[in-house]
């Protein structure tokens, strides 16, 4: 093979070290010591005031039986359900209504990306006043389609469906994207037999584009699992938590722990334990990914 | 011939049946799009129209949709009650600078991890993007404090880098892949060291690459808030912050608000419609491969 003649100007792996090792001690320092420290601090009891003694995994036994933590949790999986069917449901339509042909395509598809390049918290005010129950512009349009008026943002019921309609909103446009990349790979001539064979538009789309776009939807969904799981940019402007604790995800509690109470050790173990949910639910998303592709 | 000619003078009940159908079907296809465009351009129309009215206008029932006076006093208002136009720098600085240094820093180790065929850096990289960047924060806020580096610009830019340079390698990943190994065996052959294939054949090989991660990390760290709402003191707040923190929410001061929510993303918005192709392409790079 033409590799074994030109051997002599083959370069050790080493040498391609170099490239790499300016990032490698950057990424030690930024983000491995980082995981590291918050081990360790996580095993102490830690205030604003520094480390007062190793307590072991105290922080992490608090934890367990900490109601408001717990809560947090089963809110993060309440948003997360929500913000990823949404976005996955109407960014698969968006994605097949943005893959046909038309005029404009291309200005239409950049206005779609929109709100995912804007700002999350410029977004996320903009909402806080378009939800306001008594001056806010959407009470108003439900009334003028005749349903009734919500509290949104403004009571415990309302809240999280509340953000997750701002969630939705942002991140459509991301899943969208991916499953346009999976539509563009589609090749043309299962459409062209099954239109033959008198397929309509919606068999067409239920046995040729789902199916094959299904990979990009799982990834899609894994990553947008991910996002939704950790979001904050979305839930702390606008209530930061409350009404009383009824938006506190688990982003939004550690923040608060960590910065508010400067209870810096207990809010260690939840950024443990958080991490490790985050791990678990990429390796199960991951997993069954890999089980939809072969079958 | 003749066939073909009747057939398109007198069309028979099914060719006006599939005809009309597909008439259906195309306003049926507009007028899905719409409804998927209106929530989207309301938003930021909204947006608009609450910074160009005055507040007895915006705090009112029912809402005022087009302007009766518009004015740019909101605008001026958001400058003159905060120094808007350091933090306009601040946000400026801190995302160039962690552009800058991501690329420098990224672009050659992720050419590295190609070339030496590493597995790890990639999932790494992965395991990057998925943690919480709140995770990072409470380490960085005891080392800073202990560094006496809170409320600078530099710490801010030390942390953007969490940003730019997992997405840096990750986008550069996919296209040093691409390259073709024969060119860089022709130029080895030619003489050149392996820096040199590097920075004259990769490189200018891989720009657009380099450009799609220079404009994603780049407004990522301008959107970026969680950092900068903890560890920017008055002085080096970047603008999601002044927007979240400046102007309060409770005193219906809607249009200052709004007007300043506005001055933050309409670069963003210009940048994304400008270079929409290369945004794409960044996106699903990063994360198909994922």
């Amino acid at each position: 093979m033409a590799v074994q003649a030109t051997s002599s100007y083959r370069v050790s792996r080493g040498t391609y070290l170099w490239f790499v090792a300016p990032a490698l001690a950057a990424t030690f320092t930024i983000i491995v010591f980082p995981w590291v420290f918050t081990l360790y601090v996580s095993l102490q009891d830690w205030d604003a005031a520094g480390a007062s003694g190793f307590v072991g995994l105290g922080n992490y036994a608090r934890l367990a039986t900490d109601e408001r933590f717990l809560l947090s949790v089963l809110r993060t999986l309440y948003y997360t359900v929500l913000t990823v069917v949404a976005p996955l449901v109407l960014g698969t339509i968006a994605a097949v209504l943005l893959h046909r042909e038309f005029r404009f395509r291309g200005l239409v598809r950049g206005i779609f990306l929109l709100p995912m390049m804007a700002t999350p918290v410029a977004i996320a005010l903009v909402w806080a006043m378009m939800f306001h129950p008594q001056y806010g512009v959407l009470n108003y349009l439900l009334e003028r389609v005749g349903l009734p008026a919500s509290l949104w943002v403004y009571a415990p019921d309302s809240v999280i469906p509340a953000l997750a309609l701002v969630e939705t909103w942002q991140w459509t446009p991301f899943t969208m994207l991916i499953v346009l990349g999976g539509l563009a790979s589609i090749p043309t001539d299962p459409y062209e037999s099954a239109t033959i064979d008198g397929a309509n538009s919606w068999q067409l789309f239920r046995h040729i584009t789902l199916p094959l776009a299904m990979p990009f939807i799982m990834i899609a969904a894994v990553l947008r699992t991910i996002d939704a799981f950790k979001a904050f940019d979305t839930i702390y402007p606008i209530t930061q938590g409350g009404p009383g604790t009824a938006s506190e995800t688990i982003n939004v509690y550690l923040y608060l722990q960590a910065f508010s109470y400067t209870h810096i050790g207990s809010a260690s173990a939840v950024v443990v334990v958080f991490f490790a949910m985050i791990l678990v639910l990429a390796y199960v998303m991951m997993y069954l990914r890999q089980r939809s592709a072969w079958e | 011939m003749g066939v073909a000619a009747s057939a398109v003078r007198a069309p028979t009940a099914r060719a006006t049946t599939i005809r009309w159908n597909k008439l259906v079907g195309t306003l049926g296809f507009y007028a899905a799009l719409l409804l998927l465009l209106a929530p989207v351009l309301f938003v930021f129309y909204w947006m608009i129209s609450l910074a160009l009215k005055p507040d007895v206008e915006n705090v009112t029932y029912p809402p005022v949709f087009i302007p009766e006076h518009p004015t740019f006093d909101n605008f001026v208002q958001v400058f003159q009650k905060s120094p808007f136009g350091l933090y306009t720098l601040n946000s400026f600085v801190v995302a160039a600078a962690s552009t800058a240094i991501s690329l420098v820093l990224g672009v050659p180790a992720a050419y590295g991890i190609i070339k030496g065929n590493w597995r790890a850096p990639a999932l790494f990289v992965l395991i990057a993007r998925m943690t919480p960047a709140l995770s990072y924060l409470i380490p960085w806020f005891i080392l800073f404090r202990f560094l006496e580096l809170n409320n600078t610009l530099l710490a801010l830019i030390i942390t953007h880098l969490v940003i730019g340079l997992p997405l840096t390698v990750w986008i550069m990943l996919g296209f040093f892949e691409g390259l073709h190994p024969e060119i860089e065996e022709a130029a080895r052959v030619d003489g050149c060291s392996v820096w040199q294939v590097f920075r004259l054949v990769s490189l200018p090989l891989a720009r657009p690459g380099i450009v799609v991660a220079a404009i994603l990390s780049f407004i990522f760290s301008w959107n970026n808030f969680i950092f900068a709402v903890v560890l920017a003191g008055r002085e080096t707040r970047t603008l999601p912050v002044a927007v979240f923190s400046v102007l309060t929410f409770e005193q219906l001061a809607w249009g200052n608000l709004a007007a300043a929510a506005l001055i933050v993303t309409v670069p963003v918005l210009l940048i994304t419609i400008f270079v929409q192709r290369q945004i794409v392409v960044g996106i699903t790079a990063g994360a198909v491969k994922g």
